[in-house]
């Protein structure tokens, strides 16, 4: 079990025949997920790594039946391409760009809201089921299915978690890198929900950085609804207020997003915290007792 | 992007928005002219750097005459104005705006940020203008009356008029304001903003409207599609070394420690320096060398945190997905030989070929040491410095 994606699911790229999309999609085709097509505006009937490429999302939709989208086209057409997606029908979209305008994302956001698309990212790694489905650019060898759901704002920090939950024995049921965006698609709470929901899913990794509040909700949640031992890990103590660190959504305004505030929501919730990124693997076993 | 105090009253006055008569300048000799030009007989001089609290500091002051203010603009022209949101260093004075002054009735507070929360743009007013709103929000947060705004609608005049009628305007006031709270709105969206805050907005003796300060942030990821306010970007308030590694791609953020680090990943990056500040240590700088940490970039990155003349160490953290750790190895050892390092170096390396990777820095006749994780690099760089 897992969530969201698995063996069955039939994915496309929008950006399909674009350097990032080609690179992507060869390393997902290697990692046994199963890519259906691909969509580049013009390029309709051609075919690219082996796979049919499309005019509009729609047209692949309706040829190949893909329930998953993977958005590799660069940031300034990233709303018309989820936009499009959405409206296509598509069950998950997938953005992995980074520097999409704010304002963008607040209409991108708004109107899937009104649809039945889910949407991950933007700025993301994507996701992945380990052994099963991969979507995005992280390094499908570092994973192993398993009994661990993780949920990230950052990539390389989901790859610590990943790395060490997979060095332990304990593996992956999915991974879901939510992005370092001010507007993210799916957010913590989503993630643990879905997570909580999965049978297979025995505890959960959350990774968390400064700037907003989505951490301080999602400790709110889960000391309402989850019942699944939680680990948890925010970076960014030692980040200096006023200044973006990177993800254009990590950073602490007016006061507010501090690691510390973020650490005390988690721990009030009962969540099994960790100092250091690279006691993560540790903090599961404590929290399990496995 | 921050813009200049003189750039938000420009846009202001391009969106409708009632700001007060003012010249900028560069240069003393034209401070006497610019009261001349003027209107009244006292007006105000305000330095134009990119940080608050200018009025504590020294950088803002009433003139009487011509005089006063070639002396105000003497003083500061030239000069860095250090302010409590500063460094020790401030920030250099290259204008000054000198501007009509109004009799101030009453001051309010106006802004809009980006919400996280609601994912909408919220429109913020309070009756306590002046002050930091932060400090308002804490302690009487029911001062503070919001409006979120539907992306695909935009300022709805009705929520204008439900702002002004809480700020209890009269009649005549409320009209002015819903007209501002538009003007800003459609300069939010079409401007790409992500804070936006005239404080204070003041009611003047003969009850108009006017915004006496302005304060603007672009975001950064939509400047590309603004020709306009990509040339209001003022080099001079930003920091040297951060601008340098823009133009390579790398994220770098100065800091005040001794441990230099760099790290793919801003979230890696960030943790890298938690884990130094965890063991004892002090980071020197965040740097996000990003995905492709190809020799060139690994190169200037060293570059760039060595121009630090506080860096005693280099904590290297990588963690190679997709990448080889062999190559990024390579890519290390190439750049700290032609970069000539002579302070240490740690490198963490995981991920990809680690093993190929540790053992090529181990070979290797330079100042490199390598680690095993996160916490074995943080400590061996912290040894390392503190020896010294």
């Amino acid at each position: 079990m897992s969530v969201l994606v698995d063996s069955s699911t039939r994915v496309i790229c929008q950006g399909f025949t674009g350097k990032q999309g080609t690179f992507h999609c060869e390393q997902a085709i290697a990692y046994g997920t199963k890519m259906v097509g691909g969509v580049t505006p013009g390029k309709g009937g051609s075919e690219h790594l082996g796979l049919p490429v499309f005019n509009t999302v729609e047209d692949a939709v309706a040829a190949t039946g893909a329930d998953a989208s993977v958005i590799y086209v660069p940031a300034p057409f990233c709303k018309d391409s989820i936009v499009e997606a959405a409206d296509a029908g598509v069950p998950l979209i997938v953005c992995i760009t980074e520097g999409i305008p704010t304002l963008d994302m607040l209409q991108a956001k708004a109107y899937v809201d009104q649809t039945e698309s889910r949407l991950i990212g933007p700025n993301c790694p994507g996701i992945i089921t380990p052994e099963a489905c991969k979507i995005g650019i992280m390094p499908g060898a570092i994973h192993k299915a398993g009994r661990v759901g993780i949920v990230s704002r950052s990539g390389t920090l989901t790859y610590e978690a990943v790395k060490q939950t997979t060095d332990r024995g304990f593996g992956q049921t999915t991974c879901i890198g939510i992005g370092g965006d001010p507007i993210p698609g799916t957010s913590f709470l989503d993630a643990l929900e879905l997570f909580e929901a999965d049978p297979a899913t025995e505890a959960i990794v959350m990774v968390g950085e400064i700037g907003g509040t989505a951490e301080e909700e999602a400790a709110e949640f889960i000391a309402a609804n989850v019942t699944k031992p939680v680990v948890g890990y925010i970076a960014g103590v030692s980040a200096p207020p006023g200044k973006r660190m990177g993800h254009a959504g990590a950073i602490i305004a007016g006061g507010k997003g501090t690691a510390a505030e973020k650490y005390t929501a988690l721990e009030k919730a009962g969540v099994h915290t960790v100092r250091s990124p690279a006691d993560i693997g540790q903090g599961v076993a404590d929290a399990t007792g496995w | 992007m921050n813009l200049h105090e003189y750039q938000a009253k420009e846009l202001f006055r391009r969106y409708g928005l009632p700001v007060p008569n003012g010249i900028v300048i560069q240069d003393k000799s034209e401070a006497a002219n610019a009261t001349r030009e003027l209107a009244g007989n006292r007006w105000v001089a305000k330095a134009q750097v990119h940080a608050g609290g200018r009025g504590k500091a020294g950088g803002v002051e009433l003139v009487d005459t011509a005089d006063e203010a070639t002396q105000f603009a003497a003083r500061l022209l030239g000069k860095n104005l250090v302010t409590f949101q500063t460094d020790e260093r401030g920030q250099p004075v290259r204008r000054i705006l000198i501007e009509e002054t109004s009799d101030i009735s009453s001051e309010l507070y106006l802004g809009a940020v980006v919400d996280r929360g609601s994912q909408r743009v919220t429109f913020m007013a309070s009756t306590e203008g002046g002050v930091e709103i932060e400090k308002v929000a804490e302690e009487t947060p029911e001062k503070i009356h919001r409006i979120t705004v539907n992306p695909m609608l935009g300022v709805m005049p009705y929520q204008a008029r439900k702002l002004a009628f809480a700020l209890e305007l009269n009649p005549d006031q409320v009209k002015q304001f819903a007209k501002l709270l538009t003007g800003l709105g459609r300069l939010f969206v079409e401007k790409d903003l992500s804070l936006v805050e005239v404080n204070p907005l003041v009611i003047t003796a003969k009850g108009d409207l006017v915004c006496l300060d302005g304060k603007i942030n672009v975001d950064d990821n939509a400047v590309y599609r603004h020709s306009d306010i990509a040339e209001l970007r003022d080099q001079s308030q930003e920091d040297e070394r951060e601008n340098r590694a823009k133009e390579w791609d790398l994220n770098y953020i100065a800091l005040d420690g001794k441990i230099g680090c760099m790290v793919n990943g801003a979230g890696l990056a960030m943790a890298t320096m938690d884990v130094i500040t965890l063991h004892g240590g002090q980071p020197a700088n965040f740097l996000d060398v990003g995905g492709g940490a190809t020799k060139e970039r690994v190169a200037e990155a060293l570059k760039i945190i060595l121009s630090d003349e506080h860096v005693k160490g280099i904590l290297v953290n990588i963690f190679g997905g997709i990448v080889r750790c062999d190559l990024i190895a390579e890519g290390i050892i190439a750049a700290v030989e032609e970069v000539g390092i002579t302070i240490p170096v740690v490198v963490r390396l995981e991920g990809n070929n680690a093993d190929r990777g540790a053992q090529l820095l181990d070979e290797s006749s330079l100042n490199l040491i390598a680690a095993s994780d996160l916490n074995d690099a943080a400590q061996r760089i912290i040894a390392e410095v503190e020896d010294k």
